[in-house]
């Protein structure tokens, strides 16, 4: 078998940024390879070759970042170097929202009108925009487009530019000034980091915390700072403790995931530790893309090293050499401190053949995402991260049978994962003696919107939804709350008399409502539901995969129901309009392959049973 | 897909229930072959037979005792003791929905008698969802970005694949307004049988879509033209130019038509074709799906050596005039 590939060629500038990545252009088996490929045909090679196809994604990236677009050339020298199909790389490029496939300005800036963003002045932002340049159109060497939540809600709004052969900045407080000032080709922007703890900055506050203990306080680029503030001795402790003892000690804690499924941790390290098949890989989903959700990029920005040693714990327990931080590719400065941490991991042997001299080898690689909020799915993440496009699996198999490139797969939250370092220090039984009976330990939720203080907060399972709310001083400017969006878009929305409700799995789940991801979206009275509703299913909509067809048209038809309703245009009356919409809410609840798909009605059904924010019967009923 | 072994060991069977009816099958089978063994009627479009399922389009749906969700029939395997029903209110919520959503955006007028039958006998009507949308310029959708798409100017018509039919070759034509996204050519194109990935799903969301790199015409792409996608496209997207064309002139009669098996003469694999013949001219070439050797599965000259056989007089003729210099 062979590729067959276009004559374009690809520029020297792609060229070098993919020497960069894969080194020398051709590879010594392939001698001829060059003038085969100018031939239009190169051959395939082996096994050694089919296994790179898990650098396609980074390897898109490298094009992407150096010339800010994807030639037909530039795709060409990939798929040549990689061996993947010219038709099945386009697949793969045209899947993910940050990669551009025709000649584009250098800088491309994202301007978050999601829901955190919307409450805070984004749309008066797109207008603004929009009286300067139309979206999507050349601006002057930049252009913008809007996008989906960039997990900056806490300094709304927010934007992302991506600038060619330059660092992407990612930055709150957004306005027309800071993005002209971004985008200046001579601009010395960076990120900010300005990501807010305010228990953390408050010396009070501070001695309860746990997951924020270091945080603020430790220098996020320092190994030796980490370890001056209690670093690497849960690691330590974990080998004394050997690998059952590990994760006897995590099942002991009772520790659910934090990604949103709430699976117990230490039954998935089980089931992988005893699997028979190597190797066993382990996974740190960082894609953190639930619109509203920030815990883990302060985590990765402000403590990156918290997260190398959990994930190196984990490996050890059950017997994984290597393992994957998936990080969103909307996240530069975590991304670029967790490049630093690792790096200086590796150097001082806390990474690598013998890690702390103990006989065990584990190392990590750092996997950006490329904006696809269904790779944070965990099956569609083991798929983007073999170089395909990211569409959940059918499961069965589950990930602790076959997971990344088949094999046994322990994938955990980040905020999951900083939780083991505790539970070793505690001891699974004293930590599980922190909040509730079901829902053990610390808890970090993310407050945004119409809040005093937004930011990211450490409660114990447990604590009143309103007790929170206090916390972050309550409702800005004083006024009046209509509602928060509890755990993110696939969550759903709660009344003002519900602030009793305690955030604990089973407290919400009694409640009909899910703490997800930790989103804690205040609302207040003057704000439009409605408007909220739409942006949720416009978000659901733009990031089905679209591979299954509940979801693929069902998001789209739930679209278009939702604006009929908003601009009185009804197809029937009113009511027929809200039993479609539970029609299409049903089959996408039921039939869907994954949680997107199952989730893309529920925070719109909410707002509909709770507020009526479709109002049922008026308009023209 | 596992290629029958006529010398394995029998199979253990595993017993379930269907509707309540008590049913062995071998293990390894899939609920939807439990299904069939009890002969109940189960509506599928993504899967078949000689191809990897996919399990994508969720019409064949199922209940499971004990499930959160619904499962695709078509892909998951029997456990022993697994009680499955196929005709609750729920199961025939999704498939009906399954069908409308589909019938709302895609084309489904060539999806044949099966599909048919299935839209009727649970009631689906896509039109309650407004009426499909008037066909997109050709090529708008392949432009579409991932993750941008723009508010609906008019929420009452219901956003739908259609777009001009692509013709950008001579031996068949692609009509993606009758697209289901079954993933069913990408297989056959690829790993499934022909191992040549031509064309693979781009784009994302209802923007996805079947595409070659860059959405170049076929005679750029890797395409071998042995029309295997064709044979297993379920909806008549892809079609052999041929049939296309009978078909716009309105002289496509599948009951004047005769199949005619045969072997091909090619070469010496010995692929069996299945011939379709009206008014004497061999209008398309199938293979069928349980052949041992084709698994429905040919190449360009059994799929369409046929187009040289019929159109030879045509072809002689030209070079006849081409031939002779004018006076
Ligand atoms: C559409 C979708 C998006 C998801 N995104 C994330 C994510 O960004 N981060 C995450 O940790 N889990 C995410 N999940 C959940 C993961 O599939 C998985 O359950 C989780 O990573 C397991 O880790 P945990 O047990 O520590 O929670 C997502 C799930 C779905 C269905
Ligand atoms: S539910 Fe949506 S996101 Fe999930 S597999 Fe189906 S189409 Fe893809
Ligand atoms: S004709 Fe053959 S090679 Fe061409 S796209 Fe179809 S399956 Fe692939
Ligand atoms: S073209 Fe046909 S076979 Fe291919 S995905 Fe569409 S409907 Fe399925
Ligand atoms: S960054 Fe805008 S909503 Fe989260
Ligand atoms: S036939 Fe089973 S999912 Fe399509």
């Amino acid at each position: 078998m062979e590729l067959h590939l276009s004559d374009a060629a690809a520029s020297p500038e792609e060229r070098a940024a993919l020497d960069e990545l894969l080194g020398p252009a051709v590879p010594p088996a392939l001698p001829d390879a060059r003038v085969r490929f100018l031939e239009g045909r190169v051959a395939r090679g082996g096994h050694e070759l089919a296994s790179r196809r898990t650098l396609l994604l980074p390897a898109l990236h490298a094009l992407q970042s150096r010339v800010g677009w994807i030639s037909e050339g530039g795709l060409n020298e990939v798929c040549a170097r990689l061996d993947v199909p010219p038709a099945e790389a386009y697949g793969v490029a045209s899947f993910y929202a940050l990669f551009r496939l025709e000649p584009s300005p250098p800088t491309v800036v994202h301007v978050c009108d999601d829901l955190a963003c919307r409450l805070r002045g984004a749309r008066e932002l797109v207008e603004a925009l929009e009286a300067e340049a139309p979206e999507d159109a050349d601006a002057g060497g930049w252009t913008w487009v809007r996008s989906p939540c960039l997990g900056m809600c806490d300094q709304a709004p927010a934007f992302l530019a991506q600038r060619a052969g330059r660092p992407d900045v990612s930055l709150g407080g957004a306005s027309l000034a800071a993005i002209r000032a971004a985008v200046a080709p001579e601009a010395t922007v960076t990120c900010a980091g300005a990501v807010s703890a305010p228990q953390a900055w408050d010396p009070a506050a501070r001695s309860g915390l746990r997951l924020l203990r270091r945080v603020g306080r430790v220098d996020p680029t320092s190994l030796d700072d980490y370890r001056a503030h209690g670093g690497y001795e849960a690691l330590r402790r974990a080998i004394e403790l050997g690998p059952a003892g590990v994760i006897r000690e995590v099942t002991d804690a009772k520790l659910l995931g934090r990604g949103g499924a709430a699976f117990p941790t230490g039954v998935k390290w089980r089931a992988v530790a005893e699997q028979p098949v190597r190797p066993h890989y382990v996974i740190a989903n960082a894609d953190e893309s639930e619109p509203g959700t920030f815990k883990d990029r302060l985590l990765m920005e402000l403590d990156p090293f918290a997260l190398v040693e959990s994930l190196t714990i984990a490996g050890f327990a059950t017997g994984a050499e290597r393992g994957f931080i998936y990080i969103r590719g909307e996240y530069p400065l975590a991304t670029e401190r967790l490049e630093l941490a690792i790096e200086q991991a590796r150097r001082r042997g806390f990474l690598g053949p013998d890690v702390m001299g103990e006989n065990f080898a584990f190392d990590i690689e750092l996997r950006r995402g490329a904006g696809a909020y269904v790779c944070g799915e965990e099956t569609a993440l083991f798929e983007s991260i073999e170089g395909k496009r990211g569409e959940p699996r059918n499961k069965p198999p589950f990930p602790v049978t076959h997971g990344l490139f088949g094999r046994p797969t322990v994938i955990n939250n980040v905020e999951t994962l900083v939780n083991v370092p505790l539970v070793l220090e505690l001891g699974g039984p004293g930590y599980a003696a922190i909040g509730t009976e079901g829902s053990t330990g610390p808890r970090l939720f993310c407050l945004s919107g119409h809040v005093e203080r937004p930011g990211v907060y450490e409660v114990e399972h447990g604590a009143r939804l309103g007790d929170l709310l206090d916390l972050a001083g309550g409702v800005a400017g004083g006024r009046r709350l209509q509602a928060v969006l509890l755990g993110g878009a696939a969550g759903g929305f709660v009344r003002p008399d519900e602030l009793d409700l305690p955030l604990s799995f089973e407290g919400a789940r009694a409640a009909g409502a899910t703490l997800g991801s930790g989103v804690v979206l205040v609302i207040d009275e003057t704000a439009d539901l409605g408007d909220l509703c739409l942006r949720i299913a416009r978000f659901f909509r733009d990031e089905s995969c679209g591979q299954c067809v509940p979801c693929r048209v069902g998001t789209v038809r739930q679209e278009e129901a939702l604006l009929r309703l908003v601009r009185g245009r009804t197809l029937g009356t009113r009511a027929d309009e809200h039993a479609r919409l539970d029609e299409l809410a049903r089959v996408m609840r039921d039939a869907s392959i994954c949680g997107l798909g199952q989730a893309a009605a529920q925070a719109i059904g909410s707002a509909v049973a709770k507020f009526d924010a479709f109002d049922r019967t008026g308009g023209s009923a | 897909m596992s290629v029958p072994v006529p010398l394995a060991p029998p199979r253990r069977l595993v017993e379930v229930t269907v509707d309540g009816r008590p049913v062995r099958v071998p293990e390894g089978s899939t609920i939807l072959d439990a299904c069939r063994a009890l002969a109940i009627d189960t509506p599928t479009l993504c899967y078949a037979p000689n191809l990897t399922p996919v399990n994508a389009c969720r019409v064949c749906v199922v209940e499971i005792t004990g499930a959160r969700t619904l499962v695709p029939a078509c892909s998951r395997p029997v456990e022993a003791g697994m009680e499955i029903a196929t005709d609750t209110e729920r199961v025939r919520h999704s498939r009906r929905l399954v069908m409308e959503l589909l019938g709302s955006s895609v084309d489904l007028s060539l999806a044949g008698e099966d599909w048919e039958r299935w839209t009727r006998a649970y009631g689906a009507d896509p039109e309650r969802f407004g009426a499909r949308m008037d066909p997109l310029p050709a090529g708008e959708r392949d432009r579409r970005r991932a993750g941008h798409h723009h508010e609906p100017e008019d929420p009452t018509v219901a956003e739908s694949v259609a777009q001009p039919v692509t013709i950008d070759n001579e031996l068949y034509v692609r009509d993606y307004a009758r697209c289901v996204l079954c993933y069913r050519c990408v297989e056959a194109c690829g790993e499934d049988a022909q191992h040549t990935f031509a064309i693979a799903v781009a784009g994302r969301g209802f923007d996805a879509r079947i595409s070659t790199e860059f959405a170049v015409p076929l005679d750029e792409s890797a395409c071998v033209y042995c029309g295997n996608c064709i044979g297993v496209c379920p909806t008549g997207a892809l079609m052999a130019k041929r049939e296309h064309d009978l078909r716009r002139e309105g002289s496509w009669d599948e009951s004047r038509q005769r199949i005619t098996t045969t072997i091909c003469p090619y070469c010496g694999v010995g692929c069996e074709l299945e011939v379709h013949v009206q008014d004497d001219e061999i209008v398309k070439v199938t293979s069928p799906a349980d052949h041992d050797i084709t698994r429905g599965h040919l190449c360009i000259k059994g799929r369409f050596g046929f187009a040289y056989v019929g159109r030879r007089d045509e072809r002689s003729a030209s070079r006849r005039d081409r031939a002779d210099p004018a006076p």
